[in-house]
């Protein structure tokens, strides 16, 4: 799926890494806590997440991730979209609440990308 | 190449903000030197999940990366409260952080058995009111 899809299906905002839209993403998970993304996440490119503060934008960086959802309408601050576009993550904003948002990307094609675990 | 390359930081154990910087000027370095991707992503968290346990439990401490073709070892070393049960402390979900470091989105007790789930050998050396010192090492498989 294309990172634009996402940004469709989300109704979602554009903070940062517009140039990147077109990139296909192959997996997502969604979660609040960081340490679990980096217990389980393997090679999930897409982060949603609720949880606001820097470690955030380092955690999906040090999983190789290439696009972060911010769900329930949260904005990541200024340093936040900073560090975001330092290392060529988009970020994305949506006011759905994490279940729904994770169900129209699944729905939409985008798994877990576990099946065969 | 016989001596390793050595990388140090020091970890600011008051700027939960600026936790992870040293780990991502490592994972940057070893882009550098052309070593794999997994090998990097390894690397990466495991001295990540160590500084962010530096800054909540110990005022911070050092960093030192050594580089070598067929691994890389990373020592992290603090003047904190030391750990009491270093047994307790490897069982996943166990924490004694604060309230305040779960709502940041750590603090759920993963953070050493993720450092010895990406490594392939760790060491924790504690003393109780002296402070740890672990050392974890990545294997390089020859390619």
């Amino acid at each position: 799926m294309k990172i634009r899809r996402i940004k469709e299906l989300l109704d979602a905002q554009v903070l940062c890494g517009e140039e990147y839209l077109d990139n296909e993403v192959y997996s997502a998970c969604g979660s609040d806590m960081m340490s679990d993304v980096l217990a389980f996440v393997k090679d999930q490119a897409v982060l949603l997440t609720g949880l606001v503060n820097p470690q955030v934008i380092r955690t999906a960086e040090m999983m190789d991730m290439k696009c972060i959802v911010f769900v329930r309408s949260k904005m990541p601050t200024a340093d936040m979209i900073a560090l975001a576009k330092q290392t060529g993550i988009v970020l994305l904003a949506s006011k759905l609440r994490m279940y729904e948002a994770c169900g129209k990307l699944y729905a939409g094609g985008l798994t877990g990308g576990m099946e065969n675990e | 190449m016989s001596e390793p390359l050595r990388f140090h930081f020091d970890v600011d154990g008051s700027n939960f903000t600026s936790a992870g910087e040293a780990s991502i000027q490592i994972k940057q370095k070893l882009r550098q030197l052309g070593f794999a991707p997994d090998i990097i992503k390894r690397v990466a968290i495991s001295m990540y999940e160590g500084e962010i346990n530096m800054v909540i439990h110990a005022g911070g401490g050092t960093a030192d990366v050594y580089v070598l073709p067929e691994t890389i070892k990373i020592v992290l070393e603090d003047h904190g409260p030391g750990i009491a049960d270093v047994e307790l402390a490897m069982q996943e979900g166990f924490s004694t952080a604060p309230d305040s470091v779960r709502s940041l989105g750590f603090g759920a007790g993963m953070g050493l058995p993720n450092m010895k789930r990406y490594t392939d050998n760790m060491i924790i050396e504690t003393e109780l009111g002296k402070g740890t010192k672990i050392t974890m090492t990545v294997n390089v498989p020859r390619q």
